[in-house]
């Protein structure tokens, strides 16, 4: 129980770390990226996009908490 | 040598120096304090299982469809490659501390030497658990990252060669200091490698669920461009934003 409750930690920290909102942003962000290419729309420029919504919001939060 | 694979070598290099400078600092604090014969069994076992790691799960990743491969590990390299980022960001604002190695080795040193004798099968069990924990742990990120560009652009043997280099690298400059890497820029270094994964993240997982990018793999420059002109204005924005507060806590 004590392994598998540290390799669950290991991959939480791995991929969502300290702030899961980023990992939840990302994730509807490639889910809307898909959408939008199943209809049609070629969205490259989407994702960068998102990704820098999800950081900057991330980078907010962690200001305003430091305060 | 394309330009994706150029970063793809260069992301697995810094990756790679980055977190074997943490691990080195351990295995320096822990060698010195209680001698070296059981850390460096701990070091090449760790070695051992990192390499069969990278050996056993690159070539398995092969039978997955290249696309379904690029989503999850394009996913992961952007959810991972962000929270590196934003923690570099954080700390070249001035809102996070950075990494000081010297106060690192002084604790793992303190550690090292506060530990009981603890002999097991005729090594120092806290010098092969400590060393051998130390280079697993950081080194499975750099597995990930390994195994991940390579998996994803099909050039496993440039990544692990990339990762490798580094490797060599850091343990000459470890040998020829004596000590910790201190003067090693860290945070500068990772702001780099974030950037890359987090470029190469969103150039494959896009990719994935069926982007077409304009200029196919050259967009990937357009990206990391992009990515990196923004946390700089972020970097920037966050260390005014760090004076102003200051400015006004001062004043009475």
């Amino acid at each position: 129980m004590s392994f598998l409750g540290s390799f669950g930690r290991f991959w939480w920290n791995f991929v969502v770390g300290d702030d899961w909102r980023v990992a939840a942003g990302l994730a509807l962000a490639l889910g809307l990226t898909a959408l939008f290419t199943r209809g049609g729309v070629d969205a490259w420029w989407f994702l960068p996009l998102a990704v820098v919504l999800v950081l900057a919001e991330s980078l907010r939060r962690a200001v305003r908490e430091s305060a | 040598m394309g330009t994706s694979t150029t970063l793809l070598v260069l992301g697995a290099f810094l990756a790679s120096a980055v977190e074997m400078v943490e691990a080195l600092t351990i295995v320096l604090g822990v060698g010195i304090v209680r001698g070296w014969r059981s850390t460096l069994i701990g070091v090449a076992a760790a070695a051992i299982v990192l390499a069969a790691l990278v050996a056993a799960l690159g070539p398995a990743l092969r039978l997955v469809p290249i696309d379904t491969l690029r989503l999850v590990v394009g996913a992961l390299l952007l959810a991972f490659g962000l929270q590196w980022l934003r923690k570099a960001i954080l700390r070249a604002g001035g809102y996070k501390a950075l990494r000081d190695e010297d106060e690192a080795f002084k604790k793992e040193q303190a550690e090292a030497a506060a530990a009981g004798p603890r002999q097991r099968v005729g090594l120092d069990w806290y010098s092969f658990t400590v060393s051998f924990k130390g280079v697993l742990l950081e080194g499975l990120e750099v597995v990930f990252i390994v195994i991940s560009f390579g998996s994803a652009q099909g050039r496993l043997g440039a990544a692990a060669a990339g990762a490798g280099a580094a490797v060599v690298l850091v343990v000459a400059a470890g040998i020829v200091a004596r000590g910790p890497l201190e003067r090693i820029p860290e945070n500068t270094i990772k702001f780099a490698v974030g950037l890359l994964l987090t470029s190469f993240g969103c150039f494959w997982a896009a990719e994935g669920v069926g982007v077409d990018w304009p200029g196919d793999e050259l967009s990937l420059l357009g990206v990391l461009a992009f990515l990196g002109v923004v946390s700089f204005t972020l970097v920037t924005a966050l260390r005014r934003e760090r004076v102003a507060a200051a400015a006004a806590g001062a004043k009475p």
